[in-house]
């Protein structure tokens, strides 16, 4: 699994990136009572805002972590946005992206290097 | 955070996993462990336990020794009718501006010889000075060595009655009651639509009063973010959002706190600031209302959110003053501003959410029926 510094995880499966936000950042954000996913088909630029979630804080948008495409999204959350909480790296995901290059993975954090970031 | 005040129970909050953020020159808790939607959750099922002693605590005293007098001199200040009010009862109140604004919004119970009251605690130094320079004959007494707590929901009632014989009392009854913990003065009140009381409790015993009540496995702690999700869902009122000096309590739906015997035609009409617009707004119906609105998607609407009468074009014509995701209801659920002409349960009007015009429709407050016991 691999990091960025806006607490997305990101995951290779079947050559498509798989993409959430991390424990942690569930944990700050609070209860996540609303997420709106983008259209299958987009073209993504790094760090478009592309997710939009609502705890019960605040507002906050998700960031494409690469430049891609979004070939499948998490629909389950918009039914069940607590699944964010309860399942971050797992059944929790936003979504799914074809990316060029998965090399360009390797400039992200690996475990140790975000469990340092996050202090 | 060096400039912020603590309250009593801090280290209590601390203990107890609370996350303390600055409020109201307070550090308070926001939520603890369990967050913000099952304490919310918690509370409407069994009972909850609030640190509000940031809120003001202020008694008021006529020279005479008469609470009469006490009730006749701050009449002067709010639209409300305090002589009519009963000894060991209390009532909800708003002290108006020159301009029919509102300045704060306040408990008002009647002691005796004397008045008890609670004021917001983003206002209460403002209160306190307006108090102080406008009631004659009245000495005014900010309560500073008392905390002050709320236990709120279906089991509170249950759970106080191991302390204090509060079975007896009933919605804004106040009485002063000897405990273990020393005298309590306790309103059956509160402002999460549930059942429950306000207590105040002498400083140095207010841990120990709390642990007590937290011993009862009904009760959890519930921090400053499950207060205004249980608020907005009973449909009140936050001072600084709902209500300012901006609006008059008319247009926000506050008229039922204005007792016959204050308006036109009544024993004591008028008679406190502003009482010429309040009661324009009374006789001739104000020019906007706040109104309840149950944003049609998934999407929060929240404060700040500007309404359209329709999805394309226009200018505004409201704005959302509070809203968040409604735990108990399931839905976002908002509150603001709207024309009279668009206050109409049902009408359907646009909240623009980050650009774009979802769909709300203005429901009847509260989004929760509460369970007062009157």
């Amino acid at each position: 699994m691999k990091y960025t510094e806006e607490h997305e995880w990101l995951r290779v499966e079947d050559d498509l990136v798989v993409v959430g936000i991390t424990a942690h950042a569930a944990e700050q954000l609070g209860d996540v009572v609303f997420v709106e996913l983008p259209d299958v088909g987009t073209t993504v630029s790094k760090d478009d805002e592309i997710v939009v979630i609502e705890s019960v804080k605040a507002a906050s948008d998700i960031l494409a972590p690469l430049d891609g495409e979004i070939v499948e999204v998490n629909e389950a959350l918009v039914d069940a946005p607590g699944t964010v909480n309860e399942d971050p790296t797992g059944a929790g995901w936003f979504f799914k992206m074809k990316v060029e290059d998965l090399s360009a993975l390797d400039d992200l954090m690996d475990d140790a290097g975000y469990k340092d970031f996050i202090g | 955070m060096s400039d912020l005040r603590r309250t009593a129970l801090y280290d209590l909050h601390v203990e107890l996993g609370g996350k303390m953020v600055p409020f109201a020159g307070y550090e308070m808790p926001v939520h603890y462990a369990a967050g913000v939607m099952k304490e919310h959750l918690h509370c409407r099922a069994r009972a909850g336990l609030f640190d509000v002693s940031h809120m003001g605590q202020v008694l008021v005293r006529a020279e005479s020794g008469d609470g009469a007098d006490a009730a006749q001199a701050l009449e002067a200040l709010v639209p409300v009718d305090l002589l009519g009010l009963k000894e060991g009862r209390q009532r909800y109140a708003m002290f108006t501006s020159e301009q029919g604004g509102i300045l704060d919004d306040l408990m008002v119970a009647n002691r005796g010889d004397h008045l008890f009251l609670v004021v917001n605690a983003t206002c209460k130094t403002a209160d306190i000075a307006h108090l102080r320079a406008h009631l004659r004959g009245c000495e005014i007494t900010e309560v500073t060595d008392r905390a002050l707590l709320a236990l709120q929901g279906p089991e509170a009632g249950r759970v106080l009655s191991a302390h204090v014989p509060v079975a007896g009392m009933r919605f804004m009854d106040v009485a002063v009651l000897e405990s273990d913990f020393g005298p309590l003065w306790v309103s059956r009140s509160g402002y999460t639509g549930e059942d429950g009381f306000e207590i105040s409790v002498a400083e140095p015993r207010a841990e120990a009063f709390c642990r007590a009540l937290l011993a009862d496995g009904a009760v959890a702690p519930i921090g400053l973010g499950a207060r205004d999700s249980l608020r907005l869902e009973a449909g009140l009122c936050l001072y600084g959002s709902d209500i300012d000096i901006t609006t008059s309590p008319v247009e926000a739906g506050l008229a039922w706190a204005i007792q016959k015997a204050r308006r036109g035609g009544g024993a004591r009409e008028g008679g406190f600031p502003g009482a010429a617009r309040v009661l324009k707004d009374l006789a001739d119906g104000p020019a906007r209302l706040r109104v309840g609105l149950a944003p049609q998607t998934r999407a929060p609407m929240r404060a700040g959110t500007p309404l359209f009468e329709a999805e394309i074009g226009g200018a505004p014509i409201g704005e959302v003053t509070s809203g968040a995701f409604g735990p108990t209801v399931e839905a976002p659920v908002s509150m603001g501003y709207v024309p009279a002409a668009l206050a109409a349960e049902g009408t359907v009007l646009f909240g623009d959410v980050r650009g774009r015009r979802l769909p709300a429709k203005v429901v009847r407050l509260p989004f929760k029926t509460a369970t007062y016991k009157r």
